[in-house]
């Protein structure tokens, strides 16, 4: 009998155990969660309450406290008034600069992307892996190896210090990383609906617009994002290549920050960085269910 | 009547491997050829030849008599059903299966009244609108038939239609090609690994191997008088029995004999294999050997063998025995008296014997 109680009992004992156990577990990895999220949102936290400080705030109160007085002072500044070495007008024209530069750019790079992805997934030709590998090798060349060559071939084609030179730059930059994605992509797409399609009496546009284009918003949602992130936050390029009318919103910022005589006004520098940065913030909380989902989800089930 | 599609010294190098050597066959109006054979074989890799989705590199293709050559796919008369089905997945039934005729530029009746046309003929009239994602595997296959059915072409090819289907949706998609074959009256090509499919289906089967054909004919020519070891092998299921055997001659008779360590040799008496070389291999099908007694009249001779294994497969039973080293299988009436371990006598049908050449495989009688 004893026996048998044991039997009974003992499943039991260890399934209480191992529910503690869980339940232990599930809350210490909340907590390191947190503690994680903590750590990552100290410094935003510090950007945010101190652009809405007055100046004499700052001097005198501690960087971590929130603001006594809230302000938008600091933001106004930013935006419309502060100095970029000799111009005063603030972040607004270089922030219309760097829209006029990255929509184009993230447009015409995902295009091209697509297009190429399409034909080195489905049109294979002679030589395509050779390609494809050297396509490949052009997401690992770093900028700074490209500038002099590209400022000269810019020079020679009129493009030196404009708008269209950059866009082109990132257009070129960015079809290498472009092309390795939906070439991914679409590789996952059966061969044979594109075999279905040719004896439909499709041609390549066709096939490319009715039945890859459909299927293809995941992707495109992770290019988007890739390149716009990239686009909007590249400084090298763009101070690389620009002049003064044509400055993207990068480098307006590092001439905000580094050119101030006189008091440091953090709290500007602090509401020119967040509005530089907002534009990528936005595109990531529209577009960013997609992204994950995008990375993940490669299959096509028909 | 000219044939629909006829093919000619057509061959295919992929580098330096050879896919397709030295294909010649024709299909004439209304027949239903179909290409079987292991994978690797070449057989869709030629169907796709046919269907121009890949280039011969040497030979020609003549579809309703006119070379292939150059024509793309679109312009073939043609229409084609894939093994994954190949759906467009954003498309809903309606636009599958219209595809193809707004791809052309077709008026917007016309469209209409085919969509409706194909959709009653197959039963899809209530999945028009569902997209292949929501369909089941059966429902897929028809709407995939219907995508072919209403471009109403000179030559329909099938590429392993079925091979995705569960066991018992086959058989019943089977019997509905067939049907479908009967009641339109057009020429089909269908490529499949299964021989019982090939049986089935076909008014004319070309069996291939290794890129090349082996054997072209009827379903029955194929099963009863296989070309070589290899069709009388792949085609039949269970395969066909092969024994090793000499031939012996005594003036106007002939004996085959069978070597079986530690027993006397088997002797059959045979007159036919008088004319036979000396070594031979000698072919029977499972179901010309039965348990003696049970086929009076033909020409056959009684051997007692040693049962190794009996199968029950519902019908019939199979029992397994050994002679001559090689395994032999035989069909046997459910309710055979054989047991494992017992010998039984097996009567060997002398009629039904194919005779191989040893070294190529060759048939010899």
């Amino acid at each position: 009998m004893t026996e048998q109680a044991l039997a009974f009992t003992l499943p039991a004992v260890r399934s209480r155990q191992a529910r503690i156990g869980r339940v232990a577990l599930r809350w210490g990895l909340h907590a390191m969660l947190v503690l994680f999220a903590l750590y990552y949102l100290m410094p935003l936290f510090a950007m945010v309450t101190t652009s809405l400080k007055s100046l004499e705030e700052i001097r005198t109160g501690s960087l971590i406290s929130l603001p006594r007085q809230i302000t938008f002072d600091a933001w106004r500044t930013a935006w419309s008034s502060a100095c970029t070495g000799i111009q005063c007008e603030g972040l607004r024209p270089f922030f219309w600069n760097s829209l006029l530069m990255t929509v184009p750019a993230v447009i015409i790079s995902t295009v091209i992307g697509a297009i190429n992805g399409y034909v080195f997934a489905h049109w294979r030709f002679r030589g395509a892996n050779l390609f494809f590998a050297l396509m490949l090798l052009g997401c690992f060349i770093p900028f700074q190896v490209v500038i002099l060559p590209m400022a000269r071939m810019l020079g020679l084609m009129g493009l030196a210090g404009t708008l269209p030179g950059l866009i082109l730059v990132h257009v070129i930059y960015g079809v290498a990383f472009t092309t390795l994605f939906f070439r991914n992509y679409y590789i996952t797409v059966p061969r044979e609906l594109v075999r279905a399609a040719k004896i439909d009496g499709a041609g390549f546009f066709r096939i490319f617009w009715s039945i890859f284009l459909p299927l293809s918003l995941p992707i495109v949602v992770v290019t988007i994002i890739w390149q716009f992130t990239q686009i909007w936050n590249d400084f090298l390029f763009g101070i690389s290549f620009s002049q003064s009318g044509s400055q993207p919103v990068t480098v307006a910022l590092n001439n905000i920050v580094n050119s101030t005589t006189g008091v440091k006004e953090y709290n500007v520098d602090m509401a020119a960085a967040i509005i530089a940065a907002l534009p990528t913030l936005l595109v990531y909380i529209v577009a960013g269910k997609y992204f994950i989902r995008g990375l993940t989800a490669g299959s096509v089930k028909g | 009547m000219a044939p629909i599609l006829e093919i000619r010294r057509a061959y295919k190098n992929f580098g330096s491997a050879e896919i397709l050597k030295d294909i010649n066959i024709a299909v004439q109006p209304g027949e239903f050829l179909v290409l079987v054979g292991p994978s690797g074989c070449g057989k869709s890799t030629l169907l796709n030849c046919i269907a121009g989705l890949e280039n011969t590199t040497s030979g020609a293709i003549f579809i309703g008599g006119q070379d292939m050559k150059g024509v793309s796919p679109r312009d073939r008369n043609i229409a084609m059903v894939f093994q994954s089905y190949a759906l467009y997945p954003t498309m809903s039934v309606a636009k599958n299966i219209t595809f193809g005729m707004r791809v052309r530029g077709v008026d917007q009746a016309t469209k209409e009244r085919k969509l409706r046309e194909v959709a009653a003929q197959l039963q899809i009239e209530q999945l028009l609108d569902r997209r292949p994602a929501q369909l089941s595997g059966g429902q897929r296959q028809r709407v995939a038939m219907g995508r072919a059915l209403v471009r109403d072409p000179a030559l329909f090819l099938f590429d392993e239609p079925l091979s995705n289907l569960d066991a018992k949706l086959r058989v019943e998609m089977r019997s509905e090609i067939k049907k479908l074959h009967q009641w339109l009256g057009r020429s089909m090509v269908y490529v499949t690994h299964d021989q019982i499919e090939a049986m089935t289906l076909a008014s004319k089967i070309a069996v291939m191997k290794g890129g090349v054909i082996q054997q072209v004919g009827t379903p029955s020519q194929i099963y009863n008088r296989p070309a070589n070891i290899f069709v009388a092998d792949f085609m039949g299921s269970p395969a066909m029995n092969f024994i090793p055997a000499r031939v012996y001659r005594d003036g106007a008779c002939a004996k085959v004999e069978i070597a079986r360590p530690g027993h006397a040799p088997l002797v059959l008496n045979h007159p036919a294999a008088r004319d036979l070389p000396d070594d031979v291999i000698v072919g029977l099908r499972p179901e010309d050997i039965t348990e003696a007694g049970f086929r009076p009249g033909s020409e056959v001779q009684t051997v007692e063998c040693m049962i190794d294994t009996v199968e029950p497969a519902g019908a019939d039973t199979y029992v397994i025995s050994h002679l001559g080293g090689r395994q032999l299988t035989a069909r046997l009436h459910s309710d055979t008296k054989a047991r494992p371990g017992n010998t039984l006598p097996l009567a060997f049908d002398l009629n039904k014997i194919s005779y191989f050449q040893p070294e190529s495989g060759e048939m010899l009688n």
